[in-house]
């Protein structure tokens, strides 16, 4: 796995935001808050990697970041050997020719008025792509047979109310994929759909990364999705990657006291596999108080005086799977 | 004598166009001390089953046939008054989203108070004291009486909401959705609420859900609806380990799952029946593999089986269909 060219690369990736803290109708403070806290993540060519995580962790934040939707506060994304955070005008427009993305809601992210065709072909003319409008029909329909809407003629007139919320999906995904970008993100993709239409999603998705040899991000709260989806995964926890590593593993292993609260908080389908909340306290700090030292011991039930004061670093357990917690720190002193 | 039962309930939509018959020929006991959930892809009618129960219909939605008895009264004949009588102090809800069905101008304990002064002759000092009670009981604190919603987050604002459906004690809690805007550990924190409740709870629950998961983690019974019908009933472990209906199946087999082997998940391609025209045959039959001839007009046949029933042309072939329906292989299209 190590021998695959890494697409996209986040280096000590930070994002604050100034938020303002009000107190009876006046402002009275300014605070920073730090939705992405120093990442380091990357992505290789043809891989997907799961970001998992509660409302509020900064999963969204960051395929923001990658996106060149936000200013990177602090760290540098490198496309290839391009660092791309601080982009403007030119080639900013030119590079989200590369980096793509699907959104959560599909009844909200297709324009109402925009016929199926014209959805798929705007991108192109933007980034005159096709010489005519003819040849951008043609590159439109396969691509919506591609995404699995055949015959793709039958569609292509259509306006959105006329389809149904999966049909709504793969289109979004053939907008993204007709510029043929380098890496797509994926925001809880299928959240808004049924349970019985998940899987064909998702597997769509998985076969465009794999035959088009993308490097693919799926974001989702829900780790029993990811787990179906990606090859590698990272576990999100108010602005920091606490775990990552080969998903497989990931699951079995659960190294990280929060990976694992959340593997078994999880309700499962099988109703003689009851869910447990023992590894878990309490909710989510807000972002804008984060707890000093390592920012999960107040939750946490193998909390130690250690990780009260000092701030975990990432410990490598072989094999690319890295963990943020201070019961692995002696391994490597 | 059951505490409610729903004999040939149909419930019809009257539309610009015509009709649309969203329940149709639903029948259901709830005994006490029963959790039944109520599962279901959005459109087969379950909403609008629990509305039909509580009588809280859209103008342009009617019964069409049908009793809905609770203690022996047929709610649907009840004038408005005695029904709304009824509303929180027997039959009470939880609704989905607990972030809308706040009222945002009010403080959370006076909207508490609000429903047991409507309904019980206390002074509003009691009616606070009784609103601290539930609290403790569902895990907020006390002082929070005194905030407004936006003060809450998502789960505490759940939490406010299953304190006020407990307010009155009543024999009957609809719970539509209760977890399905919440993240995984503060899902399963309110599960695990709604367990320890209905543990010393002499009274019953419908629990309304797309999320098996859920109801495998809550109830006893399940029920399993599929374009306005129930089409297979019986014991938590029976339908979700043992399905009979091939829509239980699929639907058991598209859920991801955290434990046990990765097996592939399928996906039920197609739509659901459009129920405002009049279905000939199984409801499933465009989205069914197994599907034959026989399916395809009349009535399906009742099967009983032992605590339950199902509604299938291919009765007597249910455990081979089960093994086929294992296989991915089998609902590719």
């Amino acid at each position: 796995m190590t021998e695959r060219t890494k697409v996209i690369e986040a280096i000590d990736l930070h994002k604050e935001f100034m938020v303002k803290i009000k107190g009876d109708g006046k402002v009275r403070e300014i605070k920073s808050l730090k939705a992405v806290d120093g990442i380091n993540l990357h992505v290789c060519k043809g891989e997907t990697l799961g970001i998992v995580g509660e409302s509020g962790c900064g999963k969204t934040t960051t395929a923001k970041l990658f996106l060149g939707l936000h200013n990177a506060t602090m760290g540098s994304i490198l496309l290839g050997d391009k660092d791309i955070s601080h982009l403007k005008g030119k080639e900013l427009k030119n590079f989200r020719k590369h980096a793509q993305m699907i959104f959560q809601d599909p009844y909200e992210s297709l324009n109402p008025r925009f016929k199926i065709k014209n959805t798929i072909m705007e991108p192109l003319e933007i980034h005159g792509i096709g010489k005519d409008k003819a040849e951008r029909y043609e590159m439109a329909k396969q691509m919506l047979s591609e995404a699995g809407l055949k015959p793709p003629e039958e569609y292509m007139d259509r306006y959105p109310h006329e389809m149904s919320g999966g049909q709504k999906q793969r289109v979004a995904i053939a907008r993204a994929l007709v510029l043929n970008p380098d890496f797509l993100i994926a925001d809880e993709p299928v959240s808004m759909l049924d349970v019985s239409i998940r899987a064909s999603i998702l597997k769509l998705l998985r076969k465009m990364i794999t035959e088009k040899d993308l490097a693919g991000i799926i974001i989702s709260h829900d780790i029993s999705l990811i787990r179906y989806i990606s090859d590698r995964t990272a576990v999100m926890y108010l602005g920091k990657i606490v775990e990552q590593g080969s998903t497989e593993e990931l699951i079995e292993k659960r190294y990280h006291p929060y990976t694992k609260a959340l593997l078994e908080a999880a309700p499962n389908p099988d109703p003689e596999v009851k869910f447990t909340l023992e590894n878990i306290k309490g909710e989510a700090p807000n972002p804008v108080d984060i707890p000093k030292g390592c920012r999960f011991h107040p939750r946490c039930p193998e909390c130690m005086e250690i990780c009260k004061m000092i701030t975990p670093q990432e410990y490598d357990m072989g094999n690319g799977h890295k963990v943020m917690c201070h019961l692995y720190g002696d391994k490597n002193e | 004598m059951a505490l409610l039962e729903l004999n040939e309930v149909s419930i019809e939509y009257k539309l610009s166009n015509g009709k649309l018959k969203a329940v149709d020929n639903v029948s259901l006991n709830v005994e006490n001390g029963d959790v039944v959930g109520l599962v279901g892809e959005s459109g087969c009618g379950k909403s609008t089953l629990i509305k039909g129960i509580i009588n809280l219909l859209p103008s342009n939605g009617k019964i069409t046939n049908g009793e809905v008895i609770f203690e022996g009264e047929d709610l649907s004949k009840l004038e408005f008054e005695k029904m709304r009588k009824k509303r929180w102090k027997e039959i009470s809800m939880i609704t989905q989203s607990a972030m809308n069905s706040l009222n945002p101008v009010y403080r959370v304990g006076n909207q508490i108070t609000e429903v047991i002064l409507e309904h019980e002759k206390m002074s509003k000092h009691d009616a606070m004291e009784k609103a601290k009670e539930l609290f403790d009981l569902v895990g907020l604190d006390r002082a929070r009486l005194e905030d407004y919603p936006h003060q809450y987050s998502g789960g505490m604002k759940q939490r406010a909401i299953i304190a006020m459906s407990l307010a009155l004690d009543p024999k009957l809690i609809i719970a539509d959705e209760p977890t399905t805007a919440l993240d995984v550990i503060v899902q399963s924190q309110i599960l695990e609420k709604i367990n320890a409740l209905l543990e010393g709870y002499s009274g019953s629950m419908i629990l309304v859900t797309h999320d098996i998961s859920v109801v495998a983690q809550t109830c006893n019974k399940v029920a399993v609806m599929y374009g306005g019908r129930i089409i297979e009933y019986g014991d938590v472990k029976q339908v979700l380990k043992k399905p009979n209906h091939p829509y239980t199946m699929g639907l058991k087999n598209a859920f991801p799952s955290l434990t046990g082997e990765k097996k592939d998940l399928i996906s039920i391609e197609g739509t659901p029946p459009d129920l405002s025209k009049k279905i000939d045959g199984c409801r499933f039959k465009d989205r069914c593999p197994f599907v034959l001839d026989k399916c395809k007009s009349g009535e399906m046949p009742f099967t009983r089986v032992e605590s339950g029933y199902y509604y299938c042309a291919r009765h007597d072939e249910i455990d081979h269909l089960r093994e086929l329906a294992d296989l991915s292989e089998t609902w590719d299209v």
